[in-house]
């Protein structure tokens, strides 16, 4: 077996094993019994909340500010009773796509140089833009999962809409979002029903190929389905607009909650930007 | 006012050259419950699409009610409305049927569109779901639920709005035989006053529950009419429309020989 295949199959089990507890996490039954910190508070305040904080790690100019943002962020995730094991996971696995992302940068910034691997120098400034692209990404992944696993999502679709977001595009959001999950089952039992019909060990290259080819056939399966879908919601009387049955009420709780998202999000600004 | 509901007349339609229904003349009256028999490929899917307003005949035409069924009618927002108000449809594949995030959710989701209060929402899901036994699953996500569990939710999604017209594609199809019999029993009740129902199915076994009416299918043509005893007892019809097969058994002398039958499988005895 290669290294590439080796890690392939680290990625694609984590990716898995990510989107199985996103899904869980984000489940109507588990959001019932948690009672976390942002739990209960208006899905407006956390939507906008959550934005201004992403918005802030981005334009932020200090490492030590951006890290200190994503600890306060993690420590936010963690109160609101997000689950470790989901953070743990994406955090790996962001990490991983970022960090190749970034990797070019640590050896062609110029400035001063602290190592050298395989004879190429690696430079003060390289490491720090590295640090900085994964410190924004991850701060911005923690934000969302904190927003999916507090708020039922038909709650986040309708705070969507109260904000103005067009209609088709909050359709297309929940559409992903659901059909993500069936996609993924319909990937599984694909591979599933492939191994119970093909004997002993595949080579690398095959399993490349099958993977190439799994990949085809779900995207022509997504985009049937989705004719299909859009077949079933016309049958039941939907004519472009989205209705839902959440009515959204600010509270004492809800006016807090975005007074602190408020202040945090000034604070982040104001040291990202000095 | 004439007494049909759907007037079909001279229905061809492809999908991107593959053809799928080639001439369908059929008249179905208000309060008659049909039942389309036919093999699978014979059109039945198709030509539920078609009464639902969700394709279009290529030639040929299908009133509703005196109205032509079009996509510029169906553009109408009042027609549509109460189009989608007066006729629910049943998909064949539940996954397609069930995008909400739970089962609640997706029994609210035809009431929201044709704007009923939520207070009639609540009251009308907490009925249904006591009728089709799925109260439990109200907080489920759809999709993870078994295949007989998406079944009920996907009929109960559509009969929360009290459609006058029902049209079912395998409203039977995977379910457990007590499932199949209390989905047959709360259909043919449904169907006892003035509703109209067009049901699409290959079992012979529950035609003669559901339906005063057989139309039975073949390559995307009406093969025969009648009453479901008619159909069911015209042996050389089914076996040439591929809906009886010559089904080979041991019997309890041990011989083996092939003969048509008429029961479903699992449940056979001679
Ligand atoms: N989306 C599609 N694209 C192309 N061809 C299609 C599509 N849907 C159906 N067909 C074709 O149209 C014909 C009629 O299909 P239809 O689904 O109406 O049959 P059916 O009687 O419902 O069959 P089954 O009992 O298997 O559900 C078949 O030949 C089928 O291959
Ligand atoms: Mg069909």
């Amino acid at each position: 077996m290669t290294a590439a295949v080796i890690h392939r199959g680290f990625v694609e089990k984590t990716l898995t094993s990510l989107l199985h507890a996103l899904e869980r996490a984000s489940s109507s039954e588990r959001l019932a019994e948690q009672r976390g910190l942002l739990q209960h508070v208006d899905a407006r305040v956390k939507l906008l909340g959550c934005l201004a904080l992403i918005v802030a790690a981005a334009v932020s100019r200090h490492l030590d500010t951006l890290t200190l943002l994503f600890a306060a962020i993690a420590i936010l995730a963690l109160v609101s009773r997000v689950p470790l094991h989901l953070l743990t996971r994406a955090w790996a696995i962001i990490f991983v796509f970022t960090a190749a992302i970034a990797l070019p940068a640590l050896f062609t910034t110029p400035g001063q140089s602290i190592a050298t691997v395989a004879g190429i120098p690696v430079t003060l400034q390289g490491l720090r833009s590295a640090a900085f692209l994964v410190d924004r990404v991850e701060s911005a992944t923690t934000l969302g999962l904190v927003l999916i696993s507090t708020t039922p999502w038909p709650q986040i679709i309708a705070a969507l809409r109260s904000l103005r977001v067009p209609a088709a595009v909050v359709l297309i959001i929940g559409m992903t979002y659901r059909y993500i999950f069936v996609l993924l089952r319909s990937a599984e039992e694909m591979f599933i029903a492939r191994r119970s019909r093909s004997i002993g060990r595949l080579e690398g290259a095959v399993r490349r190929r099958m993977a190439t080819a799994t990949a085809g056939v779900l995207l022509g399966k997504a985009l049937a389905l989705s004719d299909e879908v859009y077949l079933a919601m016309q049958a039941r009387g939907f004519r472009g607009e989205v209705r839902t049955l959440e009515e959204l009420r600010m509270r004492g709780r809800d006016w807090t909650a975005g007074a602190l998202f408020t202040a945090a999000a000034i604070v982040a600004f104001w040291q990202g930007l000095r | 006012m004439s007494d049909s509901l759907f007037d079909v007349r001279g229905v061809t339609f492809s999908y991107d050259g593959v053809p799928a229904l080639g001439g369908i003349d059929l008249s179905i009256l208000r309060g008659e419950r049909v039942a389309l028999l036919g093999a699978n490929g014979s059109g039945k899917s198709t030509f539920l699409r078609l009464l639902d307003g969700l394709d279009f005949a290529q030639s040929g035409t299908i009133d509703f009610d005196g109205r032509t069924l079009t996509p510029g009618q169906l553009d109408d927002s009042s027609f549509a409305h109460d189009f989608r108000r007066r006729v629910g449809l049943v998909f064949q594949n539940p996954d397609v049927q069930l995008f909400n995030a739970t089962v609640f959710d997706e029994l609210a989701f035809g009431p929201l569109q044709i704007g009923w209060s939520s207070d009639e929402i609540r009251t009308r899901i907490d009925a249904v779901m006591e009728s089709l036994d799925i109260a439990r699953l109200a907080a489920r996500p759809p999709h993870r639920l078994s295949m007989g569990e998406k079944k009920r939710v996907a009929i109960a999604s559509v009969l929360v709005i009290h459609p006058e017209v029902l049209l079912l594609d395998e409203p039977t199809a995977a379910l457990d035989p007590r499932s199949q019999s209390e989905i047959i029993n709360l259909l043919s009740g449904w169907s006892g006053g003035t509703r109209t129902a067009v049901t699409a199915t290959h079992d012979l076994s529950i035609v003669e529950d559901i339906a005063d009416r057989c139309v039975v299918f073949e390559s995307g043509r009406v093969a025969a009419v009648g009453t479901p005893r008619e159909i069911v007892q015209n042996e050389e019809l089914l076996h040439r429309t591929g809906l009886l097969h010559a089904h080979r058994h041991r019997h309890e002398s041990g011989v083996v020989h092939s003969h048509p039958h008429l029961h479903r499988h699992g449940d056979h005895h001679h």
